[in-house]
């Protein structure tokens, strides 16, 4: 099945600084199929962000096109990217982004808010749904800064499944979280993308998140250097069951982030 | 979104902040409440003023005969001696004029009240008894008297305070005493609520009531009448009831086209013009306040929605990255602003009604709560919340979403 969700072609994405003009992307081309696990890596300066916010809608290229599920971007006004955000792509962000002081299910009925299709009685359903599918059933009426980092983030990704995304672009999503709760976050991401075939495209700097991914696009200075399938992906579970047990049960708050 | 949804959001966002919202608010609740206990004031003291002036007759119509007509040397008639108005002149405007209320005609006569050894001299005036309605003028005891009266030409009076006190000696009670008045004896029925002087120093008290009937045929053998007095439903209608009554009298005395009034209606027409200016004076007056405290309220809410706007920045990026459009942004900060002006003009409104109630009570200044002022003030402040509320949730509807989510 050879769907694709994302193509992309000679993409360029040029910024005006004064007179200078900065080429953040020099032509970049790939696509990704329905399905699969995309880690896109990069130094800083190589563009990844730009990148990201172009995959991500909340940019438009210069040049070059930009297919989303079939639809071509660069055509679209302001208000229909919204639109394409809000079905199409479930954002996942570094610091997580909840709404403070508004519980777990209703950070992720945020969503659905703007979905004029979804009434408002299935609304709380649907939430319910995406919280117990990131396994936070019990915590639906904990604000934000009662929760670990970990949890956060999973409050997250059930805010940005909850709409019923084509993918999932995720945005150094490990980057705040200590080594085991990243391997908890990868060992989600990779049940969702085993288990219900959700496309995953996970931004990121570092290698030994990579490694839990299909694939690995790798940028430097505005052009894909490397585009390699991963023969051998590393299952998040098993790292995770091989790490040092502490004594805590790991579903408790390990650590106290302050982040929020 | 729908309002539902859309009012829920704002609710939550500015339940967060409660003491900022009220603070905010507390502008307009202010604004609102002084505008509407001013008005209240200010209508109490514009009603009593109003009250006073009905009482002297401000919406009554003097009807006189006249005539352009000269006699002998060229002395012009006006409307000495003239007998064109007749008791038939009064019944019909009774019957046909809709904004006439009581219609009374009227016939004076001056000569000496007598009582015992008492005497005075005063006037009588012989009216129907619909002439204290017109006049607004009660009982201080006994009872008026009637059509009955008038049919029958009774010979029954109604006294002035002035008579009273000069005809009968201390402590006497004139209700059922008998006075003569030209030798015609009259059984007085009821005593005038003291009415004091008219605007030119005339005492009103000094004069006796009787039935225009008996006046006419006891006393002054005529059959035509001197004045009509009618009152006009109020004083706004005193120009149309006018035009009504000069039309009823024309066709009344077949007058040709060609033909000027043989008669002149008068209404209170300076009473009525100081009135209104002293009310458009204080309504000017509280309508600057209004708008000065509603445009300093509204300040404090664009200041507040713009801070808000500023403070949640990174909020509005991740709105618009999971889907929320221009609009929806721009929608739900106004809401914010309009929750806070109506919620506190309707605290304000609440606010206003029991100050000026309190007003009342403690200070015993008559007010009057009027619809218009409520209704205009809560107006004024839901235009204030959408006016100064529109430019913060412009801003915020127009917020590159990238930089927004980067926003620190």
């Amino acid at each position: 099945m050879a769907n694709k969700i994302l193509d992309i072609i000679d993409l360029k994405r040029e910024f005006k600084m004064g007179s200078e003009t900065v080429r953040a992307l020099k032509g970049v081309s790939f696509s990704v199929d329905a399905g699969e696990f995309v880690t896109i890596m990069g130094s800083s300066g190589s563009g990844k962000t730009t990148l990201l916010n172009i995959l991500g809608c909340l940019d438009k290229p210069t040049d070059g096109k930009y297919l989303l599920d079939g639809a071509d971007v660069k055509s679209l006004s302001r208000n229909e990217l919204a639109k394409l955000r809000n079905r199409k792509i479930g954002f996942v962000f570094q610091s997580y982004n909840l709404l403070a002081r508004t519980s777990a299910l209703e950070n992720v009925e945020l969503p659905l808010l703007y979905n004029a299709d979804v009434p408002t009685k299935e609304r709380r359903e649907k939430a319910m749904h995406a919280l117990e599918a990131v396994r936070l059933a019990d915590r639906m009426d904990h604000m934000p800064n009662q929760l670990s980092g970990g949890q956060q983030q999973r409050v997250a990704i059930a805010r940005s499944l909850v709409n019923e995304p084509v993918m999932i672009l995720a945005d150094e999503a490990t980057g705040n979280l200590d080594t085991r709760t990243s391997y908890e976050i990868m060992a989600l991401l990779q049940e969702l993308n085993s288990k219900q075939g959700l496309t995953i495209v996970f931004v990121t700097h570092e290698n030994d998140i990579a490694v839990f991914s299909s694939r690995t696009v790798t940028l430097k200075d505005g052009r894909v250097i490397k585009d390699v399938k991963n023969e051998n992906v590393h299952s998040a579970k098993d790292a995770l069951a091989a790490l040092p047990v502490e004594k805590d049960d790991q579903k408790l708050p390990v650590e106290k982030d302050d982040q929020k | 979104m729908n309002v539902f949804n859309l009012l829920s959001l704002a609710w939550k966002a500015l339940s967060r902040n409660k003491i900022r919202t009220f603070l905010t608010m507390l502008g307009i609740i202010i604004g609102v409440g002084a505008v509407i206990t001013m008005v209240s004031i200010g209508e109490g003291s514009k009603e009593s003023i109003r009250s006073q002036l009905s009482s002297m007759g401000s919406n009554m119509l003097t009807i006189r005969p006249f005539s352009n007509s000269t006699i002998g040397g060229g002395a012009r008639l006006g409307s000495t001696g003239l007998q064109t108005l007749k008791v038939e002149d009064a019944v019909t405007i009774q019957k046909q004029a809709s904004y006439i209320t009581d219609v009374s005609p009227a016939v004076s006569t001056s000569g000496q009240a007598i009582n015992a050894s008492l005497n005075w001299p005063t006037s009588l005036q012989g009216v129907s008894p619909s002439y204290l309605n017109i006049r607004d003028w009660k009982l201080q005891s006994g009872i008026s008297f009637t059509d009955d009266d008038v049919a029958t030409s009774s010979k029954v009076c109604l006294l002035g305070q002035t008579v009273v006190n000069n005809i009968f000696t201390g402590g006497e009670n004139p209700v059922g005493k008998v006075i003569r008045f030209k030798k015609i004896p009259l059984k007085v029925i009821g005593v005038l609520e003291k009415k004091g002087e008219n605007t030119f120093g005339q005492d009103q008290d000094d004069i006796i009531l009787a039935p225009y009937t008996t006046v006419q045929k006891r006393i002054l053998a005529i059959t035509y009448v001197q004045t009509i007095y009618a009152s006009a439903v109020d004083e706004k209608s005193s120009d149309t009831a006018t035009k009504e009554v000069s039309a009823i009298l024309r066709a009344n005395h077949k007058l040709k086209y060609s033909e000027i009034d043989d008669f002149t209606v008068r209404t209170q027409a300076e009473l009525i013009s100081t009135m209104s200016s002293t009310s458009q004076l204080l309504t000017v007056l509280l309508t600057a306040i209004a708008a000065i405290s509603l445009l300093v309220g509204g300040i404090g809410i664009m200041n507040i929605m713009y801070v808000s706007v500023t403070e949640r920045t990174k909020e509005i990026g991740l709105r618009m990255a999971i889907g929320a459009r221009g609009i929806d942004i721009l929608l739900q900060f106004l809401t914010e602003a309009i929750l806070i002006s109506i919620t506190g003009g309707v605290i304000g409104v609440v606010l206003g009604i029991s100050a000026s109630k309190l007003v009342t009570v403690f200070l015993s200044w008559p007010t009057l709560v009027s619809e218009y002022s409520v209704i205009l003030s809560f107006a004024v402040c839901a235009i204030t919340g959408v006016f100064f509320g529109y430019y913060p949730a412009q801003k915020a509807s127009r917020l590159d979403p990238i930089e927004a989510l980067r926003y620190e």
